[in-house]
């Protein structure tokens, strides 16, 4: 059985004690939900982009330490983003949890920080969907964002 | 050793099965997940490995010999069912995937045939997922009107309200035992209250036949159901109780072969009960499981299991609230005879998923999550909830070894 301290690395339980940008954001930022059937948590992603930079993101809902930590990190690293640099750096992580869409390119060079913490959970399948609630939802509400 | 028959030892019994006789990482397997799906004891197993080595063949359908004896054995599991059950007779058991498909056979057969634009349902806030989508798919395609009875602070069904909500309603169906809070139902009571309103009754009995005693007639239901897999049996097989006039007055499900006893160009006459729900080739082997599983539980006796559980029952909550006071809050019942042994909790603020990850760092198998009752969860105010459940093979020591384990859940969080 692999190790419990591979998945609940200190930067991970950290981000989930103490979570970044939670909160929500008002129109006309978007916002997205997502939930994972398997468990009912449920996420919500508020985007606000302008001029094709992520000006600000927040994020509500509820979730273990995976996918609220998970989310956290993900907030933090977007911010000032361009939106085919989020969508990079969403490819890369995808990539990172063995979920990447083969046809799409994925930049190896893109640094992912303190969120190479996660790819412990590639080690529980099951919690795969929990690393990537967030990030899904992300994708979701940036589609609407550029729409 | 709990329980008060003598001769009852969850111990013992644990011997019979396999899988809980395995060690990991040196730690015993901890199984506290049966009200999701049971194990299976060696008869089980056995019976099952014999008939595929040695009598496996179609049924009804062929004059061999070895046909002739494997829908032998396949219709003696059918009597066994109907015995266990107290079913009038055989013909009232029909053979399903599940109980969820048992309770879309009602819903699509039943319903369509008797339920029009405006017709009521009603139902409870502690029902299964298994017992709310179909006739919300009813309720999109006709229009009916669905009512549900609400839940006390006690987490029993309140009964306040039943005779207003059952006014004009044709269907009360309701779960028997809440696979969450461990809620055990009054049934014969709900039973008769839909009587008298002229609704039929529909138990949906998945978390009570493999735990107590049960006799439908006594009930006074219309219609039970329940799976293989959480009694002992194989997955892949469910049971559909129905009472023999309603059974035969209803239109077939599924259409295909051994559905029928005619087939033209222009139209196909059905078969006779209980064929005429059974189309298709069953899960033959499955069913011969089944009724091993059925000798196996009766070997033990219903009554004794129950005893065992409520013995267990009592012990998980003193011992529980005795370590953990205020950290541990236990959603159900705190009376041991009016619950089954199945409890879902929230731990010290650690969300379920988290939880149930440490617990099997010890070996402690719960579920965590929302338990196909997500309406039920809304209501109770969580997202998700963890959730240890007992059964025969449970002892003390499995509820120790959840309580050490949840102790270790503290230190990462
Ligand atoms: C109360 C209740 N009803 C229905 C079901 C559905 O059973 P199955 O998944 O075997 O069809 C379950 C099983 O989880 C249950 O606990």
């Amino acid at each position: 059985m692999p190790g419990i301290e591979d998945l609940y690395r200190e930067i991970i339980l950290d981000h989930y004690r103490t979570p970044r940008n939670r909160g929500e954001l008002p129109p006309p930022a978007v916002y997205s939900e997502g939930n994972n059937p398997l468990c009912g948590d449920d996420i919500r992603i508020y985007l606000d982009v302008a001029d094709g930079v992520v000006r600000d993101v927040k994020f509500s809902g509820q979730g273990c330490s995976i996918s609220q930590s998970s989310t956290s990190m993900m907030t933090v690293a977007i911010k000032g983003k361009t939106v085919a640099e989020v969508q990079a750096f969403v490819r890369r992580f995808k990539h990172m949890m063995t979920l990447a869409d083969n046809d799409e390119p994925v930049d190896e060079a893109i640094n992912l920080g303190d969120i190479e913490a996660l790819q412990g959970v590639v080690k529980f399948p099951v919690r795969i969907k929990c690393a990537t609630l967030g990030w899904n939802t992300l994708l979701e509400a940036l589609a609407e964002a550029i729409k | 050793m709990v329980g008060a028959n003598t001769a009852f030892d969850a111990a013992v019994i644990r011997r019979d099965f396999p899988v809980l006789a395995q060690q990991i990482d040196g730690k015993p397997l901890v199984y506290l997940d049966s009200a999701n799906t049971s194990q299976k004891p060696n008869i089980v197993i056995d019976t099952m490995a014999k008939f595929m080595r040695e009598s496996y063949a179609p049924i009804n359908r062929s004059a061999y010999t070895l046909a002739a004896n494997a829908t032998e054995l396949y219709e003696s599991a059918r009597n066994s069912v109907a015995k266990f059950i107290n079913a009038n007779n055989s013909r009232e058991i029909v053979f399903t995937k599940n109980a969820t498909e048992a309770l879309n056979l009602i819903a699509f057969s039943w319903g369509r045939a008797n339920l029009q634009r405006g017709d009521v349902v009603l139902l409870t806030h502690m029902e299964h997922h298994a017992n709310i989508v179909p006739w919300q798919m009813l309720q999109q395609e006709r229009g009916i009107e669905l009512r549900w009875v609400p839940l006390t602070s006690d987490f029993q069904l309140d009964l306040s309200s039943l005779p207003t909500l059952l006014i004009g309603a044709k269907v009360f169906s309701f779960t028997s035992m809440s696979n969450v809070l461990g809620t055990i139902n009054p049934v014969e009571k709900l039973c008769s209250a839909a009587h008298t309103a002229g609704a039929i009754a529909i138990v949906d009995a998945c978390q009570s036949v493999p735990h107590s005693p049960t006799d439908v007639q006594a009930w006074g239901a219309d219609f039970a159901m329940f799976s293989s897999h959480k009694m002992c049996g194989p997955s892949g097989l469910g049971v559909l109780w129905g009472r023999e006039a309603l059974l035969e007055a209803m239109p077939p499900f599924l259409g295909g072969g051994n559905m029928i006893s005619e087939v033209r160009l222009d139209g196909f006459k059905c078969a006779e009960l209980p064929a005429k729900f059974e189309a298709g080739t069953p899960a033959i082997a499955e069913v011969v499981g089944l009724g091993a599983a059925l000798e196996f539980l009766n070997g033990v006796g219903m009554a004794n299991i129950r005893q065992h559980e409520i013995a267990m029952s009592s012990y998980v909550l003193e011992m529980l609230t005795g370590r953990f006071g205020d950290d541990i809050t236990i959603h159900g019942p705190r009376n041991p005879e009016l619950r089954g042994a199945t409890f879902s909790f929230a731990f010290r603020g650690i969300h379920p998923h988290d939880l149930s990850q440490v617990l099997d760092q010890s070996n402690v198998c719960v579920r965590a999550g929302h338990h196909c009752a997500k309406p039920l969860m809304k209501i109770i105010g969580a997202n998700a909830t963890a959730r240890a459940s007992f059964y025969l093979y449970n002892t003390t020591a499995d509820a120790d070894a959840l309580a050490d384990a949840l102790d270790s859940a503290s230190d990462i969080f």
